[in-house]
């Protein structure tokens, strides 16, 4: 059944994830989460390392969940069903369908989808910095996840100031490993 | 060569050597097939890339499958697909075998909370970039800021609903708008 339960979730990711690499990241959390395959923490954790390995980063989310939730025969279906829409999308417009994005009505749908795509990926974002930078325990601010999250806010965003394509994702992700073990560790 | 081992290891190399994902696939993607392999031309680039805008799919897919069935059908399509999923499949399979242990390594635990930081900062940042992107227009703002505001009132509250609904939304009331404005737009000014 969860083989099933994969191929379903991730097909709907798969049918959905207009806005590129990104605009996957809403709907695999949501799929995600609600099955219960990964905590919010582990999910976060895996797209930092699907940036930081080749691959688009759906593909490469649906190979691990997959792959935790029922090993290589999960992660083959999960990888399968998010391909899947957009293999079948492609093949039909090339072969038959070309007039279809044209049409006005399937515009209108699109106009109405792509911003709502947008809205969806900034309320992840701020959603996701909110928790994992403003951390109470024990009705006490942290103060560790609120200066790392300033330092790389500044970092990241003030690097194309200096220079305009800015710093890679990849550079981020590592710098912040570093931040993260200087923070905790030292 | 056979063509479709061809197709296969041509995007076998662009998917083991694209990292992050999205367009910068693209200038590889264009590289490869327009320039070295002279599969597609420039023109079909440019549109397979505005056909990826409008559908769903990681976009590298898309022009897979594109330039896969353009080549040799659908046996074509099928093989560059999956030469172009099959580096990362391997990949984070391996991964997936050991990160649990791997995270129980103390220092390697401290990366991390520093790399989820980073995640949110990252998609912070491609929402921007779609945002100056976006046309400067009152509907698709206003579309924008009321997935933004019901998005993050269901993440806080833990709500159990999709964002499929709320994108099956939009995309609705756009078509319903579209359909109740086209009379009138025909007898005024034209569109």
């Amino acid at each position: 059944m969860i083989l099933l339960e994969l191929f379903i979730g991730f097909l709907k990711v798969g049918c959905f994830a207009f806005g590129g690499a990104y605009g996957a990241i809403p709907l695999i959390r949501d799929v995600v989460l609600s099955y219960g395959w990964l905590d919010d923490e582990m999910l976060t954790y895996m797209i930092a390392v699907s940036e930081s390995t080749p691959g688009p980063i759906m593909v490469n989310l649906a190979t691990y969940v997959g792959s935790s939730q029922a090993g290589i025969l999960g992660s083959l279906v999960a990888t399968l069903a998010v391909v899947l829409p957009s293999f079948i999308i492609i093949l039909l417009v090339t072969a038959l369908l070309k007039a279809v994005l044209k049409n006005p009505y399937v515009q209108a749908v699109l106009r109405g989808l792509k911003p709502c795509m947008i809205g969806i990926i900034l309320a992840t974002g701020v959603y996701m910095i909110i928790r994992n930078g403003v951390v109470i325990q024990n009705s006490s601010l942290m103060i560790r996840p609120l200066i790392l999250t300033l330092v790389l806010g500044a970092i990241y965003f003030g690097s194309r100031k200096i220079e305009k394509r800015g710093m890679s994702p990849i550079l981020l992700i590592c710098l912040s490993a570093i931040a993260g073990i200087a923070a905790y560790g030292l | 060569m056979n063509l479709l081992l061809d197709l296969f290891l041509t995007f076998a190399k662009v998917g083991l050597f694209t990292f992050g994902g999205g367009y910068a696939m693209i200038a590889l993607i264009e590289n490869t097939c327009v320039e070295k392999k002279q599969w597609i031309t420039h023109d079909e680039m440019m549109n397979i890339t505005v056909v990826a805008e409008s559908t769903p799919g990681p976009i590298a897919i898309n022009c897979a499958t594109y330039v896969g069935y353009k080549q040799k059908g659908f046996a074509g399509a099928l093989i560059a697909t999956i030469g172009m999923i099959l580096p990362s499949f391997c990949i984070i399979f391996a991964i997936s075998k050991f990160l649990d242990h791997f995270l129980e390594i103390t220092w390697i635990a401290h990366a991390f909370q520093g790399i989820k930081i980073a995640v949110g900062i990252l998609i912070l940042d491609a929402a921007i970039k779609m945002l100056q992107k976006m046309q400067k227009k009152p509907m698709p703002r206003a579309f924008m800021l009321c997935a933004f505001a019901a998005m993050l009132l269901i993440n806080i509250f833990s709500v159990r609903i999709s964002s499929i609904i709320l994108m099956l939304t939009c995309g609705l009331i756009s078509l319903i708008i579209f359909t109740v404005k086209k009379p009138a737009a025909k007898g005024g000014a034209g569109k």
